[in-house]
């Protein structure tokens, strides 16, 4: 491995930095990027570190250029990435469904900040849970994980390539300023540790590239071959049928648009990651990921050590959402659901789709703020007691 | 399904994707002249067929990407670029070519136009202008030319068009000339020469639409007839005076050609040997 990569060890570490460290590991070597508070770090430690790693470092004239030259960089073979924050990822939606539509492999830091519009960019906020799924037109899936300290914001943006690779899709990581700009404990494991995944390739040679499938609808995920491979391919945004050519038919929309759901929604449970905490036959379960993380904590405590039964669940990815886990905590006669998060209700939604007995509250946040433990104590406990 | 080409086309029939033939272009519409054209480069380029690679944004002339039996993508309106510029940064050994309409390249990606002359990437990107939104049913673009008639300017365009040329030589380009489809052989030196070219080279082509003939009451016979003689070469001309003005004589030739530039290609990779990275 690499020498010019980050030694396994423990350090103090800034999140963002954490991120770029760990991209650089799982094997990225091109970054585009456009300044954008709060994600800006990042970009400054790509810029001296992707040199260094013989990687590409550019600065795209906006957050569109920077996304579709990682998209390039994609069809190129290369592990590719950008980040930013809100208002960038808004812009980058349209290509995060090319993406989805090419099954070019991207990964899209976005350390989200308070919205909507500028908002607040020096503070944090979770309005973008809806936007990293929804946000481009038509159907497609994307992976969004939901990283709580600098800790998990590096395992998950290893995992967040792996996931890329292994599906051919884009994937989020959903961070936050909080989470970006605070410096942490980040343990750097040994790299035989470190599991790292690249893309599958055509068993078909070049030579034979009449015959190779880049769309091969027989597979969930097609093998992929990159440009510069001799296999001549082409890629459309268009609906396309499994030679890659636009096809406009009902059948060979129903194989693709499904197909680019299929691979998300089957492998759900491969893919999707949570966290129980005082799950032990609980009445109320509180609900929260990402930065909240910690205030909701201490709340939760302090309601146990007073006796009331109150559980934890931390989704630990947005998509796909660990739905079946609400459902089977429902069915287990749990009384309520506590969502809180920092925005007007985005998880909020997506746990009501899984809810049939119970109820959901909601507790919602001043985009930019974080709850604090006390005042979350007494929300819970007056959702709880009444 | 077409199955082969007439025996004059079988230079470059490995280059076209004959299978997806009949093209949807329109009879009379110049861009079958320029897939000829530029496959054709493709061949007297020396340069491997494997390494070159097509990207383009939508419209008529984002199709193009689709008929090359290269490496192409088909990507989204007016981003071919920036993609085009991720993969030639990626793989800098391969010969990168953006083919798109004036619409994609001029309007809604104006802004990775004139980034990537600044930065002079060393791509070559071909713009076809016919003058107008065709695909779309022919609404005004920004080389619509001032007073010529579209779905959207009912009365007579009245904004003033883009002069192509001198704004990708004042952005930074390397190599900048304009031809039409119908000058094939002056247009395949050019695409050779923006090839060789280490930096960005920009090549617009003007090309005859039916439907923008159409809109202005003018026969398409005739659309073809004017861009065949009504030009004038004037190679190294002041790039202020190639505007376009509806009716009048079109300036053609290879207008700007500065060798002493390096691409950033170039300066990225010399500056990752600086920092030991390869």
């Amino acid at each position: 491995m690499d020498e010019k990569l980050l030694k396994p060890g423990t350090y103090f570490m800034e999140g963002n930095i954490a991120c770029a460290e760990a991209a650089l590991l799982a094997g990225c070597r091109f970054y585009a990027g456009y300044p954008i508070t709060p994600s800006s770090e990042l970009m400054h430690h790509m810029a001296k570190r992707m040199p260094e790693v013989g990687g590409v470092f550019i600065q795209g004239e906006d957050e569109i250029a920077s996304i579709m030259m990682a998209l390039g960089a994609s069809a190129a073979g290369l592990k590719s990435m950008t980040a930013t924050s809100g208002p960038g990822l808004s812009l980058m939606q349209e290509s995060i469904g090319l993406a989805a539509m090419l099954e070019l492999p991207v990964v899209i830091v976005d350390i989200q900040r308070a919205g909507p519009s500028t908002g607040i960019p020096t503070l944090m906020g979770q309005g973008d849970i809806m936007q990293s799924q929804w946000g481009s037109h038509g159907d497609y899936e994307v992976v969004a994980y939901l990283p709580s300290t600098p800790q998990e914001l590096f395992d998950m943006t290893i995992k967040a390539f792996n996931t890329a690779e292994e599906y051919r899709v884009p994937v989020i990581v959903l961070a936050d300023k909080i989470i970006g700009q605070t410096y942490g404990r980040v343990r750097v494991p040994r790299v035989d540790e470190i599991r790292i995944v690249h893309r599958k390739k055509p068993s078909t040679p070049p030579r034979d590239y009449l015959d190779y499938l880049p769309y091969d609808s027989r597979e969930l995920v097609p093998p992929f071959a990159a440009a510069g491979e001799g296999y001549r391919i082409h890629m459309t945004g268009l609906m396309h049928d499994d030679h890659g050519y636009p096809n406009l038919s009902k059948e060979a929309s129903w194989r693709l648009v499904s197909r680019l759901v299929r691979k998300i929604r089957e492998n759900a449970r491969e893919i999707a990651l949570w966290e129980e905490l005082w799950m032990d036959d609980p009445d109320y379960v509180v609900i929260a990921y990402g930065s909240v993380y910690g205030s909701v904590k201490l709340a939760i405590k302090k309601l146990c050590s007073e006796g009331y039964r109150v559980g934890l669940f931390r989704p630990k990815t947005a998509w796909p959402f660990p739905g079946w886990r609400i459902e089977e905590l429902d069915k287990s006669g749990v009384e309520g659901f506590i969502v809180v998060e920092v925005n007007m209700g985005q998880i909020y939604h997506v746990v009501r789709e899984y809810v049939r007995n119970s109820s959901v509250v909601h507790i919602p946040s001043a985009p930019g703020y974080l709850p604090e433990p006390h005042s979350l104590y007494s929300q819970i406990k007056s959702v709880i007691t009444r | 399904m077409v199955k082969s080409l007439p025996p004059s086309f079988k230079d470059i029939e490995p280059l076209i994707r004959i299978e997806r033939l009949p093209t949807i272009w329109c009879p009379g519409c110049g861009l079958g002249l320029l897939l000829k054209t530029f496959t054709k480069a493709i061949l007297k380029s020396g340069i491997p067929v494997d390494n070159h690679v097509v990207v383009s944004g939508i419209g008529c002339t984002g199709r193009i990407a689709g008929y090359i039996r290269v490496d192409s993508y088909h990507v989204t309106h007016g981003r071919a670029i920036p993609f085009a510029v991720g993969i030639k940064l990626s793989k800098p050994w391969l010969n990168v070519t953006v083919i798109s309409g004036d619409g994609d390249i001029a309007s809604i990606g104006g802004n990775h136009l004139i980034h990537v002359a600044r930065r002079n990437h060393d791509i070559t990107v071909i713009v076809v202008n016919n003058y107008v939104y065709g695909m779309t049913g022919g609404q005004s673009s920004p080389t619509t030319p001032h007073g010529s008639h579209t779905m959207t300017s009912p009365y007579g365009n009245i904004e003033e068009p883009f002069n192509i040329p001198y704004l990708a030589y004042s952005a930074g380009a390397s190599f900048v000339a304009r031809w039409t489809v119908f000058h094939d052989i002056q247009l395949l030196n050019a695409i050779l020469e923006a090839f060789k070219t280490p930096g960005f080279a920009l090549i617009e082509v003007i090309s005859p639409c039916t439907i923008y003939a159409h809109r202005n009451n003018i026969d398409m016979l005739e659309l073809i007839r004017f861009l065949r003689t009504r030009v004038r070469i004037r190679h190294g001309v002041d790039l202020r005076d190639v505007g376009i003005e509806h009716g009048k004589e079109i300036i053609l030739g290879n207008f700007v050609k500065r060798a002493n530039k390096q691409s950033f290609e170039e300066r990225y990779y010399s500056l990752v040997k600086k920092v030991g990275g390869r």
